[in-house]
């Protein structure tokens, strides 16, 4: 009698058991059907009871006033928008603001954080206790503490748009703002912006061929003097042939305020400066978390290398220690965008503030308008994380190599 | 956001065959609770030992007379004007009594009741003396602070329109801060309800460096609020603004009203229960007007005390005295 060696059970079968029964096996998987059928209930009653609460109080529901028209002005819009446009427009106009402040808060945030980060370790008596004290203090304060003090300060330093301080007269700094030229384009504007985007993949390739150079004949290639002639060159090339790419148009004094020109009001530059340093304080203590991470023959062998102590870090403990600075670097990139909604506080017309504030308000759909608003918090957090994610994934990748 | 999981999770009362009165819900919970603002001198405001006061609060404390007979069995809420509707549409508040402006589309799609006016008023605008402004026409290019929330942003909006004026607005979650943003001049002018421009005045630090431009520029009839389906606690409250209306047209104050109780003209009898059973035709008891009376005075001696002669603010009744005697103030007699 052969005996035939056992088949191998089916591996898509065996997936599946796994993933809905686990060890359990087939009531494993009854219990997972129940679990989702009573999930899938849950949410049906909520939603029901939702609509027929809302329909028993007469109040509006769905999403139609999207379409009417919002009838209140924004401060800052980063696209065109008048009291005239609809509710959906303000919606844009907000989360268009809720990015410009959390993308600018998480720049700033991030250098300063490495920089006081690496300064707390710094050989540097002072340098090591101010960094110290900085993480000590900010940390420990309550971020709309901390806002409204900068929005105070903020104001308090600057002076009435009458006696505004003047950049050589075409910007303006008071109390309404920072207003700069805003540049109008001409018929040189789109060969100006081939021109630069060229030279910028001139000089990534520049750079790729200075690494290759490097790694694998031994070779080291200066080349930022090509870089910084690139760079320059080419636009002003550009303006010589076809002329100014955009004039631009002067902010002048008109009874109360500058008209004309572009502006960044109080409001955002309050709102970075409290979001970045408070967030910076969490990160230089990640930074200084990773930078310990990394064993300390690595800093010695790179000494004996005859490496400085800043070549030291940036070429062999900054890359290893970024694999553990990552994840929660993310969290606190997360809850800057989060703590972005606290703008309401002073009037930064921000998501919340415009979206699930004045429109909430005035349309009285609360349910539809927060949804939204939570949605979008949701997509743009998500968003965050995968691109730390696939960062991470990289830095991984490199290393394991 | 817990207001909304209310709105959203309160299942019972409606999949349930009998809404649940309001007039039940309070009077077995022994306490009115009632929405005012956070914090507005003559409307609704605490004092130092946390008592609050003002014209609003007096509503809640007539409510609260006359459904539980005790005008301090009240849990105040204060909310902000962003906040407000969506609390009493999830039923954290029976009532809403803060300064809100009536609309149509406040009295439809956010599914609420105006019961009445307690105060009728109009938008209006403070800036500082220095400036030299004299009309709100000469505020072309002017930054405005503003309460977020509020009918005062768009009607900022349609007033510059109108006028062909370009503006700035910088909106706040909080009156407070929106006029200490004002007081720093980051704003040029600070725009509210007249009387709440008025009643901010005294927060600042040289009140009298301010001044309120004489344009009003919409009408602001301020009201309590309930929600949609509830006919009956409509009909209190609605009539609770109205007894304080006919109290004083008829002559009854705070002081005479044990005295006038006793009068046999009809009408008197009628408004005091001695008469009929008006009273129990709302869900309360007949002596109703008196509880109403005696806890917080007739609706003159409510202004009087709150905004007008006798209190700091000292507005003048200007629209808000009764018809009779030239004023908006008209309530539809007790019979």
């Amino acid at each position: 009698m052969a005996i035939d060696a056992r088949k191998p059970p089916p591996q898509f079968a065996a997936r599946m058991k796994r993933v809905l029964g686990g060890r359990s096996g087939l009531s494993g998987v009854a219990m997972q059907i129940l679990f989702a059928a009573t999930l899938i209930w849950v949410g049906y009653e909520i939603v029901a009871n939702a609509r027929a609460n809302l329909e028993a109080q007469r109040i509006a529901s769905g999403f139609g006033f999207l379409n009417n028209t919002a009838g209140f002005g924004v401060s800052q819009s980063l696209i065109p928008y008048a009291e005239n446009n609809s509710y959906l427009r303000v919606f844009f106009v907000g989360l268009l603001n809720t990015l410009a402040v959390s993308v600018v808060g998480i720049f700033f945030a991030t250098v300063i954080g490495f920089f006081i980060g690496l300064g707390r370790m710094s050989p540097n008596w002072l340098v090591a206790r101010l960094c110290g004290a900085y993480v000590e203090i900010i940390r420990n304060l309550p971020l709309l503490f901390q806002l409204l003090f900068w929005y105070i300060a903020v104001l308090a330093a600057l002076p009435a748009p009458r006696q505004s301080f003047s950049f050589f007269g075409v910007a303006f700094l008071s109390n309404r703002g920072l207003v700069v030229p805003t540049p109008i384009p001409l018929d040189g504007f789109g060969p100006f912006l081939i021109a630069v985007l060229v030279a910028i993949i001139a000089a990534f390739g520049l750079r790729i061929y200075a690494r290759r150079a490097l790694f694998e004949r031994g070779k080291l290639v200066t080349i930022w003097p090509y870089v910084l002639a690139v760079l320059i060159g080419l636009p002003v090339l550009s303006m010589l042939a076809f002329g100014m790419p955009a004039t631009s148009e002067l902010p002048v004094l008109r009874g109360f305020n500058f008209s004309g020109g572009s502006r960044v009001v109080p409001e955002f530059v309050a709102l970075v400066l409290a979001l970045s340093t408070y967030t910076a304080a969490f990160i230089a203590e990640i930074v200084r978390a990773g930078v310990t991470s990394v064993h300390k023959g690595q800093v010695e062998a790179g000494g004996s290398l005859g490496l400085t102590r800043g070549q030291t870090l940036r070429l062999i403990v900054v890359p290893q220690a970024l694999r553990v600075i990552l994840p929660p670097l993310t969290n606190q990139y997360l809850n800057l965008t989060k703590n972005s909604s606290l703008a309401v506080a002073i009037g930064y017309p921000d998501l919340f503030s415009v979206f699930a504030g004045t429109a909430l308000s005035q349309t009285g759909q609360a349910i539809e308008i927060i949804a939204m608003t939570m949605g979008v918090y949701l997509l743009i957090s998500l968003v965050t994380s995968a691109i730390m994610n696939f960062y991470g994934w990289r830095i991984g990748r490199s290393m394991n190599a | 956001m817990f207001a909304i999981a209310t709105l959203v999770a309160g299942s019972a009362s409606a999949q349930a065959p009998k809404p649940t009165s309001t007039l039940e819900v309070v009077k077995s919970r022994g306490m009115l609770s009632c929405g005012v603002s956070q914090g507005l001198p003559g409307f609704s405001t605490p004092d130092d030992k946390g008592n609050w006061t003002g014209i609003d609060v007096d509503i809640c404390r007539a409510i609260a007379a006359a459904v539980l007979n005790d005008p301090a069995k009240i849990r105040f809420v204060p909310l902000s004007a962003k906040d407000r509707f969506t609390s009493l549409q999830s039923s954290d508040i029976d009532v809403l009594s803060r300064n809100t402006t009536w609309t149509l589309s406040r009295d439809t799609s956010v599914g609420l009741n105006f019961t009445g006016i307690t105060y009728y008023d109009g938008q209006g605008f403070m800036i500082a003396k220095a400036k030299n402004v004299n009309s709100a026409l000469e505020l072309s290019n002017a930054t405005v602070c503003v309460q977020t929330g509020t009918t005062n942003e768009q009607n900022v909006a349609d007033y510059f329109k109108a006028n062909k004026m370009k503006y700035e607005i910088v909106a706040f979650s909080s009156a407070d801060e929106a006029l200490k943003t004002y007081e720093s001049g980051r704003c040029d002018v600070f725009t509210s309800d007249v009387s709440q421009i008025v009643a901010e005045r005294t927060k600042l630090a040289q009140p009298d460096a301010h001044v309120i431009l004489p344009e009003v520029i919409s009408k602001e009839p301020l009201g309590p609020l309930v929600r949609h389906g509830d006919d009956q606690w409509f009909d209190i409250v609605k009539w609770t603004l109205f007894a304080m209306l006919n109290a004083e047209e008829l002559g009854i104050t705070q002081k005479n009203v044990d005295e006038m109780a006793k009068s046999d003209k009809p009408e008197l009898k009628r408004v005091f229960g001695t008469d009929g059973n008006l009273g129990e035709q709302l869900g309360l008891t007949k002596d109703w007007v008196i509880r109403i009376v005696k806890a917080v005075g007739n609706y003159g001696e409510t202004f009087d005390r709150n905004v007008g002669a006798n209190s700091k603010l000292k507005i003048p009744r200007g629209w808000n005295k009764l018809y009779t005697q030239g004023g908006l103030q008209y309530a539809p007699p007790i019979r």
